[in-house]
C-alpha cells in the first residue's frame, strides 16, 4: 500500500515527463529561433523541477536527497540563465524575430552563420 | 515504483530523439547550440532516473557534474559564436553595449 508521499511522488515525475515530452515537441515543431528557446526553456526548466522534487519526495530525508536539492539549484540558475545568454547572442547576431504574418507564412530563416 | 521510473525514463528518451532532430535539422547555428543545451539537462534527468530505476543512486554525483559541464559547455559555444574567440572580447560591429 503506497502513502501519500509516494504518490505525490507518481504525479510529480509522470506530470514532470508529460512537461519534457510538450517541450521536445515544441522544439521541433516551432516556427522560429525565438519561439523554439520558449519551448525549451520553460517546459525544461518546469519538467526538471518536478521530476527532480519527485525524486526527492520518493528519496525522504537523506544524503540523496541533498544532492537532488544541488541538481535542482544548478539547473534552476543555468537553464534560464543559458536561455538568455543565447537569446541575446542571436538578436546581437543579427537574427530577426518572426513577426506578424510572417509566422502564419513561415518565411525561410536567413542563413546565419 | 519502479513503473514510474520506467515510465519517465522512457518519455525522456523519446523527448531526446526530438531535440537530436532538431539538432541535426535547425537552420540556425544558435538552434543547434540550443538543443544541444537541452539535450544536456535531459541527460541530467536521464542519469538520476537510471540511477534510481537500476537502484544505485550514485549515479547522482556523474548527474551534478554533467549539469556543470552543460552549462560550461554552452555558455563557451554561444562566446564562440558571438566572438569567433574563447579568449577575446573584441566586438565585430560598432556601436554596440554590453
Amino acid at each position: 500500500m503506497a502513502g501519500p508521499i509516494e504518490v505525490l511522488s507518481w504525479v510529480c515525475i509522470l506530470s514532470g515527463s508529460v512537461f519534457v515530452i510538450i517541450g521536445g515537441i515544441g522544439l521541433l515543431r516551432l516556427p522560429d529561433f525565438y519561439t523554439r528557446i520558449h519551448a525549451a526553456g520553460i517546459t525544461d526548466t518546469l519538467g526538471s523541477w518536478l521530476i527532480l522534487a519527485g525524486l526527492m519526495l520518493h528519496e525522504g530525508f537523506t544524503l540523496g536527497a541533498a544532492k537532488l536539492a544541488m541538481l535542482l539549484f544548478f539547473l534552476l540558475t543555468t537553464s534560464p540563465l543559458s536561455s538568455h545568454a543565447l537569446a541575446k547572442a542571436a538578436f546581437l547576431r543579427g537574427l530577426d524575430p518572426l513577426q506578424g504574418r510572417d509566422l502564419v507564412d513561415r518565411h525561410e530563416v536567413d542563413d546565419i552563420a | 515504483m519502479t513503473g514510474v521510473f520506467a515510465a519517465a525514463t522512457a518519455a525522456i528518451v523519446v523527448c531526446m530523439g526530438l531535440t537530436l532532430a532538431r539538432s541535426i535539422a535547425g537552420p540556425t547555428v544558435f538552434d543547434r547550440i540550443l538543443a544541444v543545451n537541452s539535450f544536456g539537462t535531459k541527460t541530467v534527468l536521464l542519469i538520476a532516473l537510471v540511477g534510481y530505476l537500476a537502484g544505485r543512486p550514485d549515479f547522482l554525483d556523474l548527474a551534478l557534474v554533467y549539469a556543470l559541464m552543460n552549462f560550461i559547455g554552452t555558455i563557451a559555444a554561444m562566446k564562440f559564436t558571438r566572438f569567433g574567440d574563447l579568449a577575446g572580447m573584441e566586438d565585430d560591429d560598432s556601436g554596440e553595449v554590453f
